[in-house]
C-alpha cells in the first residue's frame, strides 16, 4: 500500500506544473527553516542544560538580531508573495481563445454544455492541449469546482457567474470534486474530468446529434421577443447586440462598464440594474422565468455576435482541435 | 465576620473563605469565576473533543459506513463550534487570565468585577442554548455558516446555534473590556507598562481584539437569523442578497479571533520559557511590540480566506501582501524565545515540555500558514485537509499546547496542590507525539486533494491510509488529554501542598501563598523591578521528585 502513496496528485495542467515547482520551493524553505529553528531549540536545551555551579546569563536582548530576523524573512517572504500573485495572476486569466464549457452546479451534481451542445453530468470530457474556459453558475448554494490534477480551484455562486480555466497537458481520468460544503450529499457531488487525444475527442463529440449552444440560444432570443427591440441595427428600442461582447459599454449614469457574461447575465435578469445610455428601462425582467441553461445559451448567443462571420459562436473544443484547413 | 476558614483554623485563602454552591455562583472573586470557567470549558472541550473522536472514526474506511452522511456534517459542524467559541477563544483569558492578571499587576481583583461574574452567566447562557442546539437534534451549517447555505437550505437548529455564539460574544466582549480597563487602571505603584508580564501584554492586545473584532460577529449572525426568519435578503442572490457580504463579515471577525485564541498562548510561552531557563526574556520589548503588531494587522488579512471565492484579482493580492506581513512578528516570537534559552539554566519540567511543544508546533503551523498565503498554491490546498492540518497546528498544537503547559505551570498556584511531575511529563510526550500522527498526515492528504468535510471518500481509496495514520494519532491524542485531567483531579485530594512559590519563578503572583487570599495582597505590593528579573532570583527550579 505504501508503494502507491504519493505526495501530490498527477500533473495534468499547465497550471499543475508552476504550483508545484512554489510548492516544492516552499517546502524546502520551511524545512531549512524549521531545521534551523529545532536545532536551536535542542541544541540549547541540552548545552545550557542545569549544571552545577554556573548560572544564566542574562542578555537584554539585541536590536541588531531583531532587525536582521525581521527583514531576512520579510525578504523572503516577498518572494513566496510575488511568486503566487504570478501563478493567481494568469489562473485568473483565461487566454483569448479558450474554449467554453457552461457549467451549472447545484445540489449534488455538475452539469456541463459544450459549445457544440452536448451536456454531460458529473462528467466533462476535453481534448488534450486545449485551454478550457470553465464559466459557472450554481443553481442554489455556494459549491466549488476543484480538479486536483490541474491545481484548480473556483467556487461557484448562485446569481453570477464566476471563471476558472486550464490546459490539460496529459490524457487521462481525473476527480472532479466539490470542495465548498453544501450540505448533505457534499461529499458526493463528485464527477470526474476526462482529458482524451483531440482524434479520440473529435470521435467522442460526433457521438451526440445536439445543436451548438449559440443556435440554441438565437431560437429562445427569437422565442422570447428579444429580437423585436435588440434589433441588428440602429432602429431599435433596445441597444444592439452585435459586437458588444467584452467591450465597454456607457450607462446613462456615466459609468463605463465591460460587457463580460456577468454584465449579460444582469442585464437578461435585472434590466433595470444598469441602463445604457441613450435607452430607456423598458425591458422586462427575465428573472425567474428561464432556466440557468436557457439563460447560458441567452449569453452564448449574445457573445457569438461579436465574432467575425461564418463561425457558429462561443468558441467550441472542435474548433480548435480540428485541423486548420486552407 | 468569621469565615469558614478562620473556624477550623487554617489559612484563609479564596477556597476556602467561603463553602457552599451559592459562594461560588454568587462569588464577584476572579479566582473563582476562572475556576467556574474552567469547568465549564473543560466540559466543552470534553464534548467537541468526543465529535472529534467520531469524525476520525468515521474517516477510517473510506465508505460513509459509521454514521450518516446528516450526522457527520452535523459532527465536525458541531465539533467547530464548540471548540472555537466554547474553549478556544475563552480557554486562556478567562481561566488563566481572569485568575492571573489581577495578580501579576498587582491588584486585589479586575476592574469590574461584577461585569466579570455576568460574563460567565452570559457565557453558561450560550453554552446552554448550544448544548440545546446539539441535544434538540444539532446544527449542520459547518461552524462558518455560510450563506445560502445556513439561510435557506437546511433545516436544522440554525437559529439556536447562531444565538448561542451571539450570546458567548458578548460574554467574550465583556472579559475583553475588564481587562483592557484593569490593565490600564488597576497596576500596582511601579508598575509601569515596560514591567508587565508578556502574559499581560498579550492579554491585552487579545482583548483589543476582542472588544473590536466580536460585535461584528455578532451583528452577521443576526443577519443570519433574520433572513432565516424573515427573508430579508442579504446574503441570498434570489432575494437580492450578496453570499460574498456574508463571508466578509464572517470573516473580518473570525480571522482576528484565530489571534485571540493564539496570543494568550504566546504570553504563557513567554513565562514559562523565562522560568526554566532562569533567564529574563530576550527582546522584551519586541515581544511586547509583536503581539501589538499581530493585533493590528490582525484585522487587515481576513479575505485570505477567500482566494477562490470570486473576489478580484486586485484584492486577492492585496490581502496576500498583507498575510505575510502578520507573518513577520510572529516570526520574531519564535526567534525571541529561542534565543532566551541562550545561556540559560534550563530544566524540564511538564510546563517547559509544552512550551518547547509549543514553539515546534506553532513554527509548523506558522510556515504552513505561508503555504497558504501564496495565491497560487491556495487555491489548490485551501478547503482541504491541508488547511485543516494548518489551523490544528496553530489552534491545538500552538494554543492547547499552550494553555496545558500554563494550567501545570500555575496549578500548584491555582489549586495549592502539586500535579505528579512523571505523569506530566508522560501526557506531554502523548499529546505531543498523538498531535503530530494525528495532524501531519493531512497535510499530505490536503496537498493530495482531499476535500475538508467529506463524509465519504469511496472514489479515492488511495486517500485511505494518511486518514488511518490521522485516526490512530487522534486515540493517542485523547488519552494525552485524559490524563492530565485525571491527575489533577487526583492532585486536588492527594497532591503535595505547593509552596507559595513552586518553581522559584519572577512575579508578583509568586510573592503571595498558594492558593492565594482572597484579596490577593495583603499590603498592596510596590513594584521596583522589571519583568523577568531573574538575575535577582538566587534559587534554581527546585529538582523535580
Amino acid at each position: 500500500m505504501f508503494q502507491t502513496m504519493p505526495l501530490w496528485p498527477v500533473r495534468a495542467s499547465t497550471t499543475a506544473n508552476s504550483v508545484d515547482a512554489l510548492y516544492i520551493f516552499l517546502v524546502v524553505v520551511s524545512a531549512l527553516m524549521s531545521a534551523a529553528i529545532f536545532t536551536m531549540v535542542v541544541y540549547f536545551a541540552i548545552r545550557y542544560r542545569r549544571q552545577q555551579g554556573r548560572r544564566a546569563e542574562q542578555i537584554e536582548g539585541s536590536h541588531a538580531l531583531e532587525i536582521t530576523w525581521s527583514v531576512i524573512p520579510f525578504c523572503v517572504f516577498m518572494v513566496f508573495f510575488g511568486w503566487g500573485a504570478n501563478i493567481y495572476f494568469k489562473e485568473r486569466k483565461p487566454p483569448q481563445d479558450s474554449a467554453e464549457v457552461y457549467t451549472v452546479a447545484k445540489q449534488w451534481m455538475w452539469k456541463f454544455e459544450h459549445m457544440e451542445g452536448q451536456r454531460e453530468i458529473n462528467e466533462l470530457h476535453v481534448p488534450l492541449g486545449r485551454d478550457v474556459k470553465m464559466i459557472m453558475t450554481s443553481q442554489d448554494v455556494i459549491h466549488s469546482f476543484y480538479v486536483p490534477a490541474f491545481r484548480i480551484k473556483q467556487d461557484v455562486l448562485p446569481g453570477r457567474y464566476t471563471v476558472a480555466w486550464f490546459r490539460p497537458t496529459k490524457p487521462g481520468t481525473y476527480h472532479l470534486f466539490c470542495a465548498e460544503y453544501c450540505g448533505t450529499s457534499h461529499s458526493g457531488m463528485v464527477g470526474s474530468v476526462v482529458v482524451m487525444e483531440p482524434k479520440d475527442y473529435e470521435a467522442w463529440m460526433g457521438g451526440g446529434g445536439s445543436q451548438p449552444l449559440a443556435v440554441t440560444g438565437q431560437q429562445l432570443f427569437t422565442q422570447l421577443g428579444c429580437v423585436t427591440c435588440h434589433r441588428q441595427d440602429a432602429q431599435g428600442r433596445g441597444p444592439n447586440l452585435v459586437g458588444i461582447y467584452n467591450k465597454p459599454v456607457l450607462l446613462e449614469d456615466g459609468r463605463t462598464v465591460i460587457a463580460d457574461e456577468n454584465y449579460i447575465r444582469e442585464s437578461i435578469l435585472q434590466p433595470a440594474a444598469k441602463i445604457v445610455n441613450g435607452y430607456k428601462p423598458i425591458m422586462p425582467t427575465f428573472q425567474g422565468q428561464i432556466s440557468d441553461e436557457q439563460l447560458n445559451a441567452l449569453v452564448a448567443y449574445v457573445k457569438s455576435l461579436s465574432q467575425s462571420s461564418g463561425q457558429t459562436g462561443g468558441k467550441s473544443m472542435a474548433a480548435a482541435t480540428a485541423q486548420p484547413q486552407m | 465576620m468569621a469565615t469558614a476558614a478562620v473556624e477550623t483554623g487554617e489559612r484563609e485563602t479564596y477556597l476556602n473563605r467561603e463553602y457552599g454552591i451559592k459562594s461560588w455562583l454568587l462569588t464577584v472573586d476572579h479566582k473563582r469565576i476562572a475556576l467556574l470557567y474552567l469547568m465549564s470549558i473543560t466540559l466543552f472541550f470534553f464534548i467537541g473533543g468526543f465529535f472529534a473522536l467520531l469524525i476520525r472514526l468515521e474517516l477510517l474506511t473510506p465508505a460513509g459506513d459509521l454514521v450518516q452522511a446528516d450526522t457527520y456534517n452535523k459532527l465536525f459542524t458541531m465539533h467547530g463550534q464548540v471548540m472555537v467559541f466554547f474553549f478556544l477563544i475563552p480557554a486562556v483569558p478567562a481561566v488563566l487570565g481572569n485568575f492571573l492578571i489581577p495578580i501579576m499587576i498587582g491588584a486585589k481583583d479586575l476592574a469590574f468585577p461584577r461585569i466579570n461574574l455576568l460574563s460567565w452567566y452570559l457565557y453558561i447562557i450560550g453554552g446552554v442554548l448550544m448544548l440545546y442546539t446539539i441535544l434538540n437534534g444539532g446544527v449542520d451549517t459547518g461552524w462558518t455558516f455560510y450563506t445560502p447555505l445556513s439561510t435557506e437550505f437546511l433545516n436544522t437548529h440554525v437559529i439556536t446555534a447562531g444565538l448561542a455564539i451571539f450570546v458567548a460574544g458578548f460574554s467574550s466582549i465583556l472579559t475583553g473590556l475588564n481587562f483592557v480597563v484593569t490593565t490600564h487602571r488597576m497596576r500596582a505603584p511601579g508598575m509601569t507598562w515596560s514591567r508587565l508580564p508578556l502574559f499581560v501584554w498579550a492579554h491585552y492586545a487579545t482583548s483589543i481584539i476582542q472588544l473590536l473584532g466580536t460585535p461584528v460577529l455578532a451583528i452577521t449572525l443576526v443577519l443570519v437569523v433574520c433572513e432565516r426568519l424573515f427573508h430579508l435578503g442579504i446574503f441570498n442572490p434570489t432575494l437580492g442578497g450578496d453570499p460574498l457580504l456574508f463571508q466578509h463579515l464572517f470573516w473580518f471577525y473570525s480571522h482576528p479571533a484565530v489571534y485571540i485564541m493564539i496570543l494568550p498562548g504566546m504570553g504563557i510561552v513567554s513565562e514559562i520559557v523565562c522560568c526554566f531557563s532562569r533567564k529574563r526574556i530576550f527582546g522584551y520589548q519586541a515581544m511586547a511590540l509583536a503581539v501589538l503588531g499581530i493585533a493590528v494587522v490582525g484585522f487587515l488579512v481576513w479575505a485570505h480566506h477567500m482566494f477562490v471565492a470570486g473576489i478580484s484579482l486586485y484584492a486577492a493580492m492585496i490581502f496576500s501582501l498583507l498575510s505575510y506581513f502578520v507573518a513577520v512578528p510572529s516570526a520574531i516570537k519564535v526567534f525571541n524565545w529561542t534565543s532566551t534559552m541562550y545561556k540559560g539554566s534550563i530544566t524540564y519540567q511538564t510546563p517547559m515540555l509544552y512550551a518547547f511543544g509549543f514553539i515546534g508546533l506553532f513554527t509548523m503551523g506558522g510556515l504552513t500558514g505561508l503555504f497558504l498565503a501564496s495565491l497560487g498554491v491556495d487555491v489548490h490546498v485551501t478547503d482541504t485537509y491541508f488547511v485543516v492540518a494548518h489551523f490544528h497546528y496553530i489552534m491545538v498544537g500552538g494554543m492547547v499546547m499552550a494553555y496545558l503547559g500554563g494550567m501545570h505551570f500555575w496549578w500548584p498556584k491555582i489549586s495549592g496542590k502539586m500535579y505528579p511531575e512523571g505523569w506530566g511529563r508522560l501526557a506531554a510526550l502523548l499529546v505531543f507525539v498523538g498531535f503530530n500522527l494525528t495532524f501531519f498526515p493531512q497535510f499530505i492528504l490536503g496537498y493530495l486533494g482531499m476535500p475538508r468535510r467529506y463524509w465519504d471518500y469511496s472514489h479515492s481509496p488511495e486517500f485511505q491510509i494518511l486518514n488511518v495514520l490521522s485516526t490512530a494519532g487522534a486515540t493517542v491524542l485523547a488519552v494525552g488529554y485524559l490524563l492530565p485531567m485525571i491527575y489533577f483531579l487526583w492532585s486536588m485530594r492527594y497532591g503535595k501542598p505547593a509552596p507559595a512559590n513552586p518553581w522559584n519563578a519572577a512575579g508578583l503572583e509568586w510573592m503571595i501563598p498558594s492558593p492565594p487570599p482572597t484579596f490577593n495582597f495583603d499590603l498592596e505590593p510596590v513594584v521596583t523591578w522589571e519583568a523577568y528579573n531573574y538575575d535577582q532570583i538566587k534559587e534554581e527550579v527546585p529538582v523535580a521528585q
